[in-house]
């Protein structure tokens, strides 16, 4: 099969993960539950997880990398530990319903304001209009770094700078980038950095995390065992017990930090420099092919994702003659972006996305372009 | 019957902050190692580290790490 899906996973991993992954669970007992071998093991592993990222993402806070089961908990997290009744927040329409469908019940539950800032038909977020969008009581600027949709990123230094001058926290969705995409939180001016490990991280799915800056206090989500301060009726105030609550996906942790390692030893430059390259063939490629409609703009640095159309073809149709007939595996639909699609004007037919990662070849691509092609050809 | 010997127990707010001081001393080369928070300390969870007092003067050799309390105790 050749796996062009890499934004909803990266399918192949690194060895080193699965290999992490069958070690932890024959030998690791339950961190921060117990001193003896099993446990520490645990407790040292997730802790050496923690300080990983914190190198990845240029953050020197290892204690307040905060572990979640995915992307969605940790800007679940993060929306409703941060904002109160009568607080008013500004998203995109890049986002993906992992921030939408939080913000929706923080409007309709909690009296939390919501604004969006827009994107034009090319997918383009409309920076230019951000200022018209603060009030006195924006707290939050919430942004996904890449479109899972079209895979355009997001002008961080712009964000990080307005947000910065208006005084709010800025919250970057890092789903589609950690891993693939140089990420500086300290540099770039990032107050809260929510990450998946499964895609561009290349670590076991449950796994995924919240990387909190110091001058941020959020309420906990959830609230339970810590394995110290066991008296307290509250949750403790340190972190990261402070926002962990429960056992932690320790195996999982485990694969996640082998593979934070193997990002580490590779370079997420020369990764994305990989991927980029790819994306780039792909894209030149389709540009051949009559009756293909790609939307994004490709004018600059971007995630390895291309969304398009084939003429002829409902996307559904086409991803599954790709998969039945050329055994290449894509996504059709709306991928959870429902505000990026009523951008594009896509809303009543969704697209098709083709995403790489670090183990797409050269030869992926062109089977996949030799595929449309193929299919772009005129029915008997 | 286990002799009791006088040990310097160091005890930190979480397990992040015990590992964090663990990584410190192993690379100093500090003797010692993690045991769970005696009950002398407090019946509560959590881990703590154990050294010989003795060495109680190479604790200035530590960064400035997140610690909650120092006490020499009978283990």
């Amino acid at each position: 099969m050749i796996y062009l899906n890499n934004a909803a996973t990266t399918l192949q991993k690194p060895p080193c993960v699965a290999q992490a992954v069958v070690d932890a669970m024959s030998h690791l007992g339950n961190g921060a539950r117990g001193g003896h071998t099993g446990e520490m093991s645990a407790a040292r592993t997730v802790f050496q997880t923690r300080e990983a990222l914190a190198k990845l993402f240029g953050f020197s806070h290892p204690e307040r990398v905060i572990f979640t089961a995915n992307a969605t908990q940790a800007l679940n997290t993060a929306l409703f530990g941060l904002l109160n009744p009568g607080d008013h927040v500004i998203a995109t329409d890049w986002d993906h319903n992992s921030v939408l469908r939080p913000l929706h019940v923080l409007a309709r539950e909690r009296g939390v304001e919501v604004d969006f800032l827009p994107a034009d038909r090319q997918g383009r977020l409309r920076y230019d209009q951000l200022e018209e969008l603060v009030r006195p009581n924006t707290k939050l600027l919430v942004c996904t770094h890449a479109s899972n949709l079209t895979g355009n990123l997001l002008d961080v230094e712009r964000a990080a700078s307005f947000a910065r001058r208006h005084g709010l926290y800025f919250l970057l969705d890092a789903a589609q980038t950690a891993g693939s995409t140089p990420i500086s939180m300290e540099e770039m001016g990032i107050d809260l950095l929510a990450f998946t490990g499964h895609k561009g991280l290349m670590g076991p799915q449950g796994t995924g995390g919240l990387c909190v800056a110091p001058r941020v206090e959020l309420r906990p989500l959830v609230s339970g065992g810590t394995g110290v301060r066991s008296f307290e009726e509250e949750q403790p105030a340190e972190y990261p017990e402070h926002l962990e609550a429960g056992t932690l996906n320790g195996h999982g942790l485990a694969g996640l930090g082998a593979a934070v390692d193997f990002i580490l030893d590779t370079g997420v430059e020369a990764i994305h420099a990989h991927e980029l390259a790819l994306t780039h063939r792909f894209a030149q490629g389709i540009r051949d092919i009559p009756g293909v409609t790609v939307y994004g703009d490709f004018s600059g640095d971007r995630a390895p994702v291309v969304a398009l159309n084939l003429e002829g073809w409902d996307p559904a149709s086409a991803a599954d003659t790709l998969a039945q007939d050329y055994d290449i595996a894509v996504r059709p639909g709306i991928h959870c972006a429902p505000r990026m699609h009523r951008a594009l004007g896509t809303q009543d037919v969704g697209c098709l996305r083709f995403s790489f990662g670090y183990y797409t070849r050269e030869a992926d691509i062109d089977a996949a372009l030799a595929a449309l092609k193929e299919m772009a050809e005129p029915c008997e | 019957m286990r002799v009791k010997r006088p040990t310097l127990v160091i005890t930190f707010p979480t397990t992040t902050a015990a590992l964090q001081w663990e990584r410190q001393c192993q690379a100093l080369n500090i003797p010692g190692r993690i045991i769970p928070v005696p009950v002398t300390i407090t019946a509560d969870c959590g881990l703590a580290w154990a050294m010989p007092p003795a060495d109680r003067g190479r604790l200035e050799e530590v960064p400035e790490l997140s610690r909650s309390d120092c006490l020499e105790l009978m283990l």
